[in-house]
């Protein structure tokens, strides 16, 4: 199957993509993309414990199952607004 | 409304979009861009966003005051990109019969926002480094500056 994965910000900076198809076997989860980015980017692995997913614009675990089509993103801890 | 934006924002809109007879009170809270971070000059922020997930969970967090306060006129816009100093990042505005519901309703959205809304913000130092912020701590800039300890505000 196919999907689309997503990077933003330090994620976006250090694999320098914001987006990609990925395919994958099925029965594929999150850990499957997770495993695959460990390899590009070893470091990542100490950032999972912060940093969460999602699949369709909902947070979703490393187990979450994935479907042709999913659109899933990498989380970085979030910081909008302002400072305060 | 809830929105991401690369447009100012101005305050207005938000406004208007939660205005009405029944609204005894308008309050809205701005965020604005500060020049300095526990001291250390800042020159500008990035802001980057995940826009179809952030205005669901902006969407959300609407609902979730919906239940608590029985209040369902709220609006959000953030922006995103380059934001000079003293610039809005962010308005939330909240209509509600009563002040005090509205004062709560804003504060719990903004509590909210920082929590679960797919936004993130880069810090331009005066010095011109550069890094991305997770709440109440720098987070890392390069790959591989995270063997420090995170510095806590």
């Amino acid at each position: 199957m196919n999907v689309t994965v997503k990077y933003f910000a330090v994620c976006h900076e250090v694999l320098d993509r914001s987006e990609e198809e990925m395919e994958l076997p099925d029965g594929a989860t999150i850990q499957t993309i997770l495993k695959r980015l460990e390899e590009e980017w070893p470091e990542i692995a100490e950032f999972y414990e912060v940093m969460q997913m999602s699949v369709n614009w909902e947070y979703a675990t490393e187990n979450t199952e994935l479907a042709e089509g999913d659109e899933v993103a990498l989380i970085p801890p979030v910081t909008g607004g302002c400072n305060v | 409304m809830f929105k991401i934006t690369t447009e100012v924002i101005t305050g207005e809109e938000a406004r208007e979009a939660v205005e009405g007879p029944d609204a005894g009170a308008v309050v809205l809270f701005f965020g604005t861009v500060r020049n300095n971070t526990g001291g250390r000059p800042v020159n500008c922020l990035e802001y980057e966003a995940y826009p179809p997930m952030a205005e669901k969970k902006m969407s959300e967090i609407a609902q979730e005051i919906s239940d608590k306060w029985s209040i369902d006129r709220v609006a959000m816009v953030h922006r995103i990109g380059k934001l000079e100093i003293g610039e809005v990042s962010v308005v939330v505005a909240v209509a509600s019969p009563h002040r005090k519901d509205g004062f709560a309703a804003c504060q719990y959205a903004m509590d909210r926002l920082k929590q679960i809304v797919p936004i993130w913000k880069r810090e331009i130092w005066a010095d011109g480094e550069a890094e991305w912020v997770k709440p109440d701590a720098v987070f890392f800039d390069v790959p591989k500056s995270h063997k420090t300890a995170p510095q806590i505000d």
